[in-house]
């Protein structure tokens, strides 16, 4: 742009910014409106009555004897035995496969943001299991692929020569990982491969030319680009798996570790039929996840960093 | 503030609007139409209900101006979906299939509409055909609210093929013990000895383990309302269910439950499976079973009791909520009728005949013969079980395999995860009742 | 040299991409087979094909589900895109105070597991009488993807040059035409990735759509479902189910990686 402009044109430039803010900022608002009261309408209003359930004690098959009881349905969430043992199972198996489903996506966006015979129809491919319901995905990876007798991983490993490997009484959390990782993994590849191709093609020719490797190229270039991208990617992948709850209902069923706050508020609400106290989970759930985001968000996360200001 | 007020007015307004309009469009979706009327069924989707939707149409036919839908769902969904319904009274159903272990709660709570005189005065029903013990699960105080379209026990089934190759006999009632020799003796590389339910689950796992804790002597609960998981009936009961899968049942056992055992049974996979009768009638159905004409079927192994078959029944029932009762009572009655029985034998095959619900089904020539592998056994059993004292102690509840309090679910599951860790081998069983011991006492308060 | 190492790479992304394929290969294999040959132990892979599977679905008749779950995931999308386009082009372009806040409160929305929420939910529906409505499903879907566009977009939005859109309000360009004519043509690409994942959320969504729904609005998830059997065999039905299901949304699929092909179209304004 104009780098070489006189003092007065630079002031009259700051000026008219000023006032052209003015009017846009109005805008701003504007357009952010509906979506926000939107959101505000649909979402706010049920949250409330959420938090009024949690104050009732309410077992849906005695509803004759709903009435308010204060806090001890929160009581029950914090001197309970479940709270903290779902808490470190939604952290653990949201965490690992938030982070193996963006490194893999990472990988697959890189490779497929290349030219090669058949991109589209690779791209295409990859997408796949992202489009499968996650119940039936679920299902067909229990069945499928899983099996102890019938599943092909088994079927691969005997192949080889190894024991068949019992997944859900032996390894229940690895297996909703795998699961989870195998679901995510395309959403994550979208969300990466819209940032490569974003990304300015001729600085990265340009840095080529001058003879960076593509490590280096894409150490130093694609990785900062891809910075803002890759957080997007963490950030709605966490809250997505955090609410996962097919894998663990056809798979383990909660046990061996894979009890994940969604699932426990799944049970508390539809087994144990208390809605109540199933509320009350959830209230806190939201507390919790506030508290972690704020605080993931506000050191980790350049947009909040940076103040989201341009 | 991020905005003016006169845009959150603008942006409420759409947005109540959009409701008001949904509201409108929902209201006037199931309004009967010149005197018409649709029913809506909710109901498991296990095949004897998709059988009754195949054949929905010989009732619509007979029944000019009714139509049924039919809405199927997995058993945990059923659940979940109409519980919400019926206890809101939102009254979305017409007709609900319900499982035994809900229907005297629901019944209780007056969610259902007593069906008792309706039946009893239409001589040609024959309301006293329904099988006894079935009967007594779905009544209160002598009302009847819901009724069986097809019922179950359990029975042990095995490979009688592999049986004569290792010089093995099934008696007709065996012990567990017997059965854990016979399990050691079959278990071979590639096949399990036997195969139990290890899905944790209070209607996975706990429906036959519960039967074992019961012949066991152990049970949930004392007269009292005293919970009695860590007892020591109930510890060595599990603690033997779990041995015995550790030394001869299916590798992966968390994963299985009625199908995967199934399947297991089909491809010669084990000798033995404990499980639903209804499993029989898919072990005989050469199209779906290797090991169809080599099966043979015994009582539930017994321990200290005479008896220790389960009772479940899937039922219908009525909500008080809905607006066309009588249309509802009328498919009711059509799809547990004897007419109904008669119907699926000629239309669909005799075999597919809704089993466990009518002792005049098991008198049908036709059935007798397609099912002459397991339909004695099946009625044997079904008159035998006591669902008032399934164990060797008196209970203050009618139903074997459960505990029709709305608690029991959620204690059925988390003590089954429990266990579950225990047969994975990341706990012990003492620990593991330990804990379930303290759920379990929780909810029997709430009885006190 | 070179191209021997891209052949290699080439080969390598064809192996890695098949591989994770597998299972939705193997899973469109199962389901044109007979339900016993999908249960066979050990598993068939000279299994006869059939294609009993589908007429089971067609049978039951899967094409209500497939117009409601097509109204709802349509609709809801294209409403928020409506909704979103703008709320994301104020938070990354223009000057707006506490940009932080309202992204946070977007994305807070998600934090209520669905299973908390779903019964205050279905009273609320029921008190308007909405249960068992499409548009009310729909609005959910809206509702429920929205924070997912906006984050999307906003990181799409701040990729356009400040430049580009100044001189556009040099040039004297209003709004909308800053909006439709200027920015919009740049950050297609990441429009057509943020509906797209936006359809298959609500395409898929299935917990909702069984508890709010009845018959006239029941969506293909739940009626997905109903073809897993607590007393049989069904993995080759629900294999045909889920691939049938699974049709339209590799359709857009296909649309939407055609946009992404294109790339941010940054060099053409330049």
């Amino acid at each position: 742009m104009t780098t070489t402009a006189s003092p007065t044109a630079d002031a009259t430039r700051i000026e008219l910014r000023a006032a052209a803010n003015r009017v846009r900022s109005r805008h701003a608002r504007l357009l952010v409106a509906p979506a926000l009261f939107f959101s505000i309408a649909l979402t706010q209003i049920p949250f409330l009555v959420t938090i009024y359930f949690s104050t009732l004690r309410w077992n849906q098959l005695r509803p004759a004897e709903i009435e308010f009881i204060g806090l001890d349905n929160y009581a029950v969430v914090f001197t309970g035995p479940d709270f903290l043992p779902s808490l470190w199972a939604t952290v653990l198996i949201t965490g690992t496969s938030v982070i193996m489903s963006l490194v893999l996506g990472m990988l697959f966006a890189v490779l497929l943001d290349r030219r090669f015979l058949g991109r589209g129809l690779a791209r295409t491919l990859m997408i796949t299991p992202f489009l499968v319901m996650p119940a039936a995905a679920a299902l067909i990876w229990k069945w499928s692929m899983l099996d102890v007798n019938v599943g092909m991983v088994n079927v691969a490993l005997d192949a080889v020569g190894l024991p068949a490997i019992a997944w859900n009484t032996d390894l229940p959390i690895a297996t909703i990982i795998i699961l989870l990782t195998w679901q995510y993994t395309p959403f994550m590849m979208l969300i990466l491969l819209a940032g490569l191709q974003s990304q300015n093609r001729e600085v990265i020719e340009a840095a080529s030319v001058d003879g960076a490797g593509p490590w280096r190229t894409f150490r130093y270039m694609t990785l900062p680009h891809l910075r803002q991208y890759m957080e997007i990617g963490v950030l709605l992948g966490s809250i997505m798996m955090l609410q996962a709850f097919d894998p663990i209902a056809i798979m383990t069923k909660g046990t061996g570790g894979t009890k994940t706050l969604a699932y426990l508020l799944y049970e508390r609400a539809f087994i144990g039929l208390d809605v109540g106290e199933a509320a009350a989970f959830g209230v806190v759930t939201v507390v919790v996840t506030i508290v972690v985001a704020t605080i993931a968000l506000r050191s980790l996360f350049s947009v909040f960093v940076k103040g989201g200001e341009r | 503030m991020l905005t003016s007020s006169r845009s959150l007015a603008a942006g409420a307004g759409l947005v109540i609007t959009a409701l008001a309009l949904a509201g409108c469009a929902g209201a006037g979706g199931d309004q009967p139409a010149g005197g018409d009327v649709t029913l809506t069924l909710a109901t498991v989707n296990n095949p004897q209900m998709k059988d009754m939707e195949e054949l929905k149409g010989e009732f619509e036919k007979d029944n000019p101006g009714i139509t049924v839908n039919f809405v199927q769902m997995e058993e945990g969904d059923l659940r979940a979906a109409v519980t919400a319904d019926v206890a809101s009274g939102a009254g979305q159903y017409d007709i609900v299939t319900v499982g035994a272990y809900e229907v005297p709660q629901w019944g209780a709570q007056g969610w259902l509409t007593d069906l008792t005189d309706v039946l009893a005065d239409d001589a040609e029903y024959d309301v006293d055909d329904i099988l006894p013990p079935v009967r007594a699960a779905l009544s209160v105080d002598g009302r009847q609210y819901a009724v069986p379209f097809y019922g179950e026990s359990s029975i042990l089934m095995y490979n009688k093929e592999l049986f004569d190759e290792a010089g093995l006999e099934m008696p007709n009632e065996p012990t567990w013990q017997e059965v854990a020799e016979f399990a050691a003796a079959l278990k071979t590389d590639d096949r399990a000895g036997i195969c139990l339910r290890g899905k944790p689950g209070w209607g996975d796992l706990f429906a036959p383990l519960t039967t074992v804790v019961q012949t066991f002597g152990g049970n949930w609960y004392d007269s009292d309302w005293n919970a009695q998981v860590d007892s020591p009936e109930f510890t060595e009961a599990v603690q033997f269910y779990v041995d015995l899968l550790a030394e001869s049942g299916q590798a992966d056992p968390v994963s299985f439950s009625f199908t995967e055992c199934l399947n297991a049974l089909s491809s010669g996979k084990a000798a033995m499976w404990y499980d639903a009768s209804v499993a029989a009638s898919i072990l005989e159905d050469p199209s779906s079973s290797e090991v169809a004409g080599k099966m043979g079927y015994a009582h539930a192994p017994v321990y200290k009791t005479e008896e220790s078959g389960w009772l479940w029944s899937w039922n219908l029932a009525v909500p008080q909520t809905t607006k066309n009762a009588d249309a509802a009572i009328a498919f009711v009655k059509w799809a547990t009728s004897k007419e109904y029985h008669q119907l699926v034998g000629e239309t669909l095959g005799w075999t597919r005949v809704p089993p466990g619900a009518r002792t005049s089904t098991y008198e049908i020539p036709e059935y007798k013969e397609a099912a002459a592998a397991f339909a004695p056994i099946t009625l044997e059993v079904m008159n035998a079980v006591n669902p008032e004292q399934p164990g060797v102690d008196p209970q203050p509840w009618v139903g074997i395999q459960y505990v029709p309090i709305p608690e029991f679910q959620d204690v059925g599951n988390q003590v089954a995860q429990l266990v579950a860790d225990a047969i994975a081998g990341r706990s012990t069983v003492e620990d593991a009742l330990a804990a379930g011991q303290k759920i379990a006492q929780a909810a029997g308060e709430k009885q006190q | 040299m070179r191209r021997l190492r891209n052949v290699i790479i080439t080969t390598a992304t064809w192996v890695l991409v098949l591989l994770f394929f597998f299972p939705i290969a193997w899973m469109i294999v199962t389901s044109f087979k007979s339900e016993v040959d999908a249960a066979a132990i050990p598993p068939r892979f000279d299994a006869a094909f059939t294609l009993e599977q589908y007429a089971a679905v067609f049978d039951r008749g899967m094409t209500p589900y497939l117009v409601n779950s097509l109204m709802a995931s349509l609709g809801s999308t294209a409403l928020v895109l409506v909704l979103a386009v703008p709320a994301a082009y104020a938070l990354s372009i223009r000057p707006i105070r506490r940009v932080r806040d309202v992204l946070f409160f977007f994305i807070s929305t998600r934090f209520l597991p669905v299973a908390a929420s779903i019964l205050p939910v279905f009273f609320i529906l029921k008190s308007l009488g909405a249960l068992d409505n499409i548009t009310a499903l729909g609005l959910l879907y809206a509702v429920m993807n929205l924070p997912i566009a906006v984050w999307m977009m906003r990181s799409f939005f701040s990729e356009v040059p400040l430049e580009i859109v100044e001189a556009g309000q040099i040039d004297g360009a209003g709004l909308r035409t800053e909006l439709l004519r200027i920015v919009l043509p740049i950050v297609l690409p990441g429009v057509a990735a943020v509906a797209l994942i936006c359809f298959i959320f609500s395409w898929n969504e299935y917990f909702l759509a069984t508890i709010l729904t009845t018959f006239e609005a029941r969506t293909t998830p739940p009626f997905l479902a109903s073809f897993v059997d607590g007393r049989g065999q069904f993995l080759a039905v629900l294999s045909a189910a889920s691939t049938l299901a699974v049709l339209p949304v590799i359709t857009a699929g296909w649309i939407a990686q055609k946009q992404l092909v294109r790339g941010l179209a940054m060099g053409a304004v330049k």
